[in-house]
This record gives structure tokens, C-alpha cells and sequence, in this order.
């Protein structure tokens, strides 16, 4: 066991040092893309990680995104950036803990309305702030942050979240949580805190994609409310996920990348059908993969052998 | 500056077209084959992304997208552009940007890495040729920006050379509405008592932050200031209450949607102040369509020298171009479209694919377009028109009052007629 999580480790470990050296090839479209992939990698993953194992389906990715936004837009240049970044993670926490405590006893169909109008709500407090407060609509960002540091710090945050991923499911706030996923009455007659466990997970997930959001920041040096608190993440980022598969830590990047790969090759090929081509496709998905692409490769390995697995679709 | 809905039956139209123009794009890739490599040398590649879906879409469909279509058709007709001894034709790529600043920013880089397009046109909106900027500047690449609005604009010149902000700042706008207004005052013809009110959005908030200090400073009463949100549909209660305060002057820092809406409430209620000034979305050519007569007086944002000769031919143009006989607005289409005419210039007085002698060219050379000579003093024209009013059907500029071709105000506005 421990020589494969060496072995594991190692190669990680060399796949990361080839990653970082994406930015040496010179060719910023490349760059872009790169940075493309990793930010829906990492939200996608960060998604999975609260919604794959409770399975409450969420929506609020751009609400927490738009804070670390628009925390990068109000303190980019006043403060020195590893701050500016720690400030984002800490309002992104405090927001989620908030959040979590509130609306984590919703569940189902409440659950993912509530998310969806949470994204709204933060959005019309920053502009109601900017409106009546600050008088100013639209911040500009000058920070001396080049795309090649965006795309290391998505790197790393990337290692960052796979390694917080594969310990917490390791841990007993992981197993806690699968089996809220399979039954939260059982758990909390198991004598499982059902409600720290949940806000625990959503606050970390939450955290991580507050975190992307400030990373990415710099990259448009003009930042709105409409831009920061796009709701085109939240339904991208679930999309991918859903895809990917969300009831395994590497599910979401199996979705994540073949998603982003396809939007940037129908936009560049199809910049007036996208979004006709783009329903067909989600449709298919839908049908012909309900459980994901990681449920067909468990799907393959079963039929193959191996040992049938008793999860179900998140 | 932004989202306008563009009529159904428009949209049906641009469907049409484009599903006919994919048509025609795939038969012929399938009949010419690889028969049309090889000609590189011979066309300049000009690539840009533009907002076709998302929020921007009614901008980008009035005022960017006919005119970039009509320069190029124009140019394309006249032989090409004029490089050395021979011309050349423009060869277009374009996106779309779904009006998402990461989007556009990573058409650019598409654009400019892998399509390696020799120029490119900007997007539509403030918020999307802030995000494109440093892109841009990074490549070197020329960015005229003729749909953006920012109080930043003279220090933006100043951190990208390259870029070029032809629509001025919002505090000039407001300014130049408040030396009027004065004038008028002086004249005996308006009173002091003003309302304004203004969107809860980047080009509201900048325009009343700066009007309410310039009103002041005036001496104007100031008897109504408020904001509300994007998308209130019903701005009934505002403009009646209004009306009960009787002002002078009603100025709305709107956007297109509720440009018509507070009109239209308006004219219901019977709100007919001696200035009434709305915000973008006045000189769109819908603003006539449906207002028809009663917009005689209005006063809005924009403007253009409408007796000028060069406008004159430039409407015709446009409205023989555009593939449903649309008009151009009357503020920022022109000023995109000798955009164009700048960089053609630019681009033949350089002689060559030369993007820095092309800058440089811009930054100090004079160009002859359609808005008239225009010379950038910090990469800013030194001449805009901040107020236009509707006289006789066509939206002309009435201040700043010492531009060529302004024309005087007609004030008191004249009483709302039954449509």
C-alpha cells in the first residue's frame, strides 16, 4: 500500500514539474488555455469535494468565485499580494461558514435554489455598497502579476486541493460525509455531527474557488459586479463535474478538461452555433452518461472483472 | 454604454443571414478544398471578437458590428488597403466574446497567436476593452477604443501607448451638459431646479458622481437625486414624482431599456420640462422609430454635425450597407467608424505590416474621416460631442457649443403629442 502511495506521489510529483513549465513554451494562447483548464479543474474538483459525497447540488461556485474577485478589485493595490490572497480565502471562509450554518439544513431542490439566489444577493450587496457608498462601479486592477504567475498559482492550488481531497477522504470527516451522502438519518443516529461536517466541507470547498477567483482577477484588469458574478461559472463548473463524475476525487478533471477543450474549440470553430452545439452535447451527456465519465471507466473495469462498486450517481 | 434588445423580427433576420452565411462558408470550403492556401502573402488578416450572445449583443449589434462589416466591404470593394505600390484585401477572422471579459481576452490571444491576425479590432463596452487592454499591449498591436467610456482614459494612454480611447471620459461628459444648461440659464430660458436620476451602473454612477459637484458648483437646485437599479421595470413611481416637483431640467443617466421606458412614462404622465435629457440609448436609431415625433427636443448623450457632408454620405452608406437598411446611432458608430478610417490611414501611410510605425502613425498623425480631421493630443481626440438633441427627425449635436457644426438648443422642449 505505501509503495503505491510513493510510487502515486512521485509521479504527481513529475507530471506538477512538467506542468510548471508550460509558461517556458512562449505561446500565450497556450498559456490561456492552460490557465483555462486549470481554473475549471480546480473549481470543478472543489465543487465535487463538498457536492460529490452529500450530494447537495450547488450553485453558489460564482458567488464565492465573484468574493475573491472583487476582494483582489478593492485591495489589489493597497495591499501586498500573498495578503491580498489570504484576505480573499478568509472572507470566502467566513461567507461560506455563514452560509453553511444557515442553509445546510435545506436540502434537495431548496438547497440549489437558495445557492442560486445567493450568488444574486451578494451581487446586489456589492452594488448597493459601490452605489450608495463608495459611488464607483467597476474597479480597476494594476497589479504586477503576469499570466505565467497566474497559471503557477493555479498550479499549485491545483496540487493544493487534490492533496486536501485525497486526505479528507482519508480522514473521518471523509467517511463522515459518504455516509451522510447515503443516508443523513442513519448518521445522526450513528452519532455523526451531521451539521459540522457538512459546513466543514462546504467552507473548505468554498474557500478554494474564493481562492481561483482572486487568482484570475488580474487577468481582466476591469472588474464589475456583472463580471465578477457571472452565473455562467456555477452551471459550467456543475456541468463538468457532473460529467467528470463527482463521487471521485479525479471524476471532476475528467470532465473539466474535455468541457474546456470543446468550449474553446466550438467557439473557435463555430463562434455562431456555439451555443446550439453546445445544448446537443450537454444533452448527450446527459443520456448517455448519467453517471459520468469515471462511472463508465468503473462501468469497464466491472465487466472486465473487477469488483462491482455500489455507489450511485451523485 | 450598454444591452438593448434588438427587435425580434432583427434577430430572426441576423439568424437567417448567418445560418445562410454558414451555409455558403461550408460549400465552399467543401468545393475549393485546400485550393486557397498559399495566398498569405497577398491579404491583411484582420481578426476581431465581438459580443454576438450575452448582455452586450444589442451594443455591439448597433453600433460595432455594421460598421466593421461596412469598412471592410468598402475597402474590400476599393481593391484592398494600400500597402507600398498595391492593395491588398482585408481578410476578417472573428469570435464570439458571449460578452465575457475572459472570453475576449482569450479570442485575442487565439487571434493573435494562433489566426496571427495583423491587426485587430476592439470589442464593444467599457468592460471589455478595459479587460483586452493589457493583451494588447503585451503583442503590440494597435487598440482603438471607440465604445468605451472611462474617467481613466487619459491615464490608461499613458500605461498602454498603444491604445487609443476615442469616446472621452464620463467628467467631460457631465461637464459639457452643465456648461450648457448653464448657458441656457444665463439666457433667461430654463430656471435652476434640476432632477436627475441615474442607473445603478458603471456609466450612471460615473455621470451623476460627476454632474452632482458640477450642478452644485453651479447653482443649480438640485431637487431630486436618485439612483435604481438595472433592469426596474417600472419607472412610473419615479417620474411621478418627479412631475409633482415641477423642475426645469430632467436629466436621466440611463441605459437603452430604461432610456425608453422613463420616455415613454413620460410622455404618459405628462412629465415635459423645458431640458429633457436621457442617457444612452437616445441616439439609437430605435429611439426614433418609436417615439417618432415626440422626440423633438429631447436631448440626450451623443450627437454628430448631422449637416456635415461626410455624415450625410456616411448615413446613406451605412443604411444601403446594413442587410435590413438599419441606421447608424448617432454617437458612437460614427466615431467607431473613423476608427476604421484612422487605422486604413495609418496602416497606408506606415506602407507596410509594421504595427509600431502603425502607432506611432496614430499618436501623431491626422486623419480625414467621417467625424471630420481628427488629430489625438495623449491619444485622445481633442473634439467630442457630449450633447445632441432630436430636431426635425435627426439627433444633432448641440454642445460642447464650439465644435464645427454645432447647432443651437431648442428650448423650452416642446409638449408631448399623442403617438
Amino acid at each position: 500500500m505505501s509503495t503505491r502511495i510513493a510510487g502515486f506521489g512521485a509521479t504527481a510529483l513529475a507530471a506538477l514539474a512538467l506542468l510548471a513549465l508550460v509558461p517556458r513554451l512562449g505561446n500565450a494562447y497556450y498559456l490561456a488555455l492552460a490557465i483555462s483548464l486549470l481554473q475549471y479543474t480546480v473549481l470543478a474538483t472543489a465543487w465535487g469535494m463538498f457536492s460529490g459525497p452529500t450530494r447537495y447540488v450547488s450553485l453558489a461556485t460564482t458567488a464565492f468565485f465573484g468574493v475573491g474577485a472583487y476582494t483582489v478589485a478593492v485591495l489589489g493595490e493597497i495591499l501586498p499580494w500573498p495578503l491580498v490572497l489570504l484576505t480573499a480565502a478568509a472572507l470566502g471562509a467566513i461567507v461560506a461558514g455563514i452560509v453553511g450554518l444557515s442553509t445546510l439544513r435545506l436540502s434537495g431542490v431548496y438547497f440549489v435554489i437558495f445557492t442560486f439566489g445567493l450568488t444574486e444577493l451578494i451581487r446586489q450587496l456589492v452594488v448597493w455598497f459601490e452605489v450608495n457608498k463608495s459611488r464607483v462601479l467597476g474597479r480597476y486592477v494594476f497589479v504586477n502579476i503576469t499570466q505565467a504567475d497566474i497559471y503557477w498559482q493555479l498550479l499549485a492550488l491545483t496540487a493544493a486541493v487534490f492533496l486536501l481531497g485525497w486526505l479528507i477522504a482519508r480522514s473521518r470527516l471523509g467517511f463522515a460525509l459518504r455516509v451522510i451522502g447515503e443516508d443523513e438519518t442513519v448518521a445522526k443516529h450513528c452519532g455523526i455531527n451531521t451539521t459540522f461536517a457538512k459546513v466543514a466541507l462546504f467552507t473548505i470547498s468554498a474557500t478554494v474557488m474564493t481562492l481561483v477567483g482572486a487568482i484570475m482577477a488580474p487577468r481582466w484588469t476591469y472588474i464589475e459586479p456583472s463580471i465578477a458574478f457571472n452565473s455562467m461559472i456555477s452551471f459550467q463548473v456543475l456541468i463538468m463535474a457532473l460529467l467528470g463524475g463527482a463521487h471521485r476525487l479525479w471524476g471532476p478533471v475528467l470532465g473539466a478538461v474535455p468541457l474546456t477543450l470543446l468550449f474553446e474549440l466550438l467557439s473557435a470553430r463555430f463562434p455562431n452555433t456555439f451555443t446550439i452545439i453546445l445544448g446537443c452535447i450537454f444533452l448527450l451527456i446527459v443520456y448517455m452518461l448519467p453517471r459520468g465519465v469515471a462511472g463508465l471507466f468503473e462501468k469497464l473495469s466491472t465487466t472486465a472483472g473487477g469488483k462491482p462498486t455500489q455507489r450511485v450517481a451523485a | 454604454m450598454a444591452p438593448v434588445d434588438a427587435p425580434w423580427e432583427e434577430k430572426m433576420m441576423t439568424f437567417l443571414t448567418r445560418r445562410t452565411t454558414l451555409l455558403a462558408a461550408a460549400t465552399c470550403a467543401a468545393t475549393l478544398g485546400l485550393t486557397v492556401i498559399a495566398e498569405a502573402q497577398t491579404s491583411i488578416k484582420i481578426g476581431y471578437a465581438i459580443s454576438r450572445t450575452g448582455p452586450n449583443t444589442g451594443g455591439a449589434a448597433v453600433t460595432t458590428i455594421p460598421n466593421y462589416e461596412l469598412w471592410v466591404k468598402e475597402v474590400n470593394a476599393a481593391g484592398g488597403i494600400k500597402l507600398g505600390d498595391k492593395r491588398v484585401p482585408i481578410e476578417v477572422v472573428q469570435y464570439d466574446d458571449r460578452s465575457n471579459a475572459e472570453e475576449a481576452v482569450r479570442a485575442l490571444e487565439r487571434l493573435i497567436n494562433q489566426d496571427k491576425v495583423d491587426f485587430i479590432l476592439p470589442p464593444w463596452g467599457t468592460g471589455l476593452n478595459l479587460a483586452v487592454g493589457p493583451t494588447l499591449n503585451r503583442e503590440g498591436y494597435p487598440h482603438l477604443a471607440a465604445t468605451a467610456v472611462t474617467d481613466r482614459a487619459p491615464e490608461l494612454a499613458k500605461r498602454w501607448p498603444n491604445s487609443f480611447w476615442l469616446l472621452g471620459t464620463s467628467a467631460d461628459a457631465a461637464k459639457s451638459l452643465v456648461e450648457l444648461l448653464n448657458k441656457l440659464r444665463d439666457e433667461k430660458k430654463i430656471g435652476d431646479t434640476v432632477a436627475m436620476v441615474s442607473i445603478a451602473d458603471g456609466f450612471g454612477i460615473d455621470l451623476s458622481s460627476a454632474a452632482r459637484p458640477a450642478l452644485t458648483n453651479a447653482k443649480f437646485k438640485l431637487a431630486y437625486d436618485k439612483s435604481y437599479p438595472i433592469g426596474t421595470q417600472d419607472l412610473a413611481p419615479i417620474v411621478n414624482e418627479i412631475k409633482a416637483l415641477n423642475p426645469d431640467v430632467f436629466i436621466a443617466f440611463s441605459y437603452p431599456p430604461d432610456t425608453l421606458a422613463l420616455t415613454e412614462q413620460s410622455r404618459i404622465a405628462g412629465l415635459n420640462p423645458k431640458v429633457f435629457y436621457t442617457g444612452v440609448g437616445t441616439a439609437f436609431p430605435l429611439y426614433k422609430q418609436k417615439f417618432g415625433k415626440n422626440t423633438e427636443g429631447v436631448m440626450g448623450i451623443g450627437g454628430w454635425s448631422g449637416d456635415s457632408a461626410a455624415i450625410k454620405d456616411y448615413l446613406a452608406r451605412h443604411k444601403a450597407a446594413a442587410a435590413n437598411g438599419a441606421e447608424p446611432d448617432r454617437w458612437a458608430s460614427a466615431v467607431t467608424y473613423a476608427s476604421l478610417q484612422m487605422l486604413q490611414q495609418a496602416i497606408e501611410r506606415v506602407g507596410k505590416i509594421d504595427r509600431a510605425a502603425v502607432i506611432k502613425d496614430l499618436q501623431t498623425g491626422t486623419f480625414d474621416t467621417v467625424i471630420g480631421k481628427v488629430k489625438l493630443d495623449n491619444n485622445m481626440p481633442t473634439r467630442y460631442w457630449w450633447v445632441g438633441q432630436w430636431q426635425d427627425g435627426e439627433f444633432y449635436g448641440i454642445a460642447p457649443a464650439k465644435n464645427e457644426g454645432a447647432r443651437a438648443a431648442i428650448v423650452p422642449k416642446p409638449a408631448w403629442v399623442a403617438p
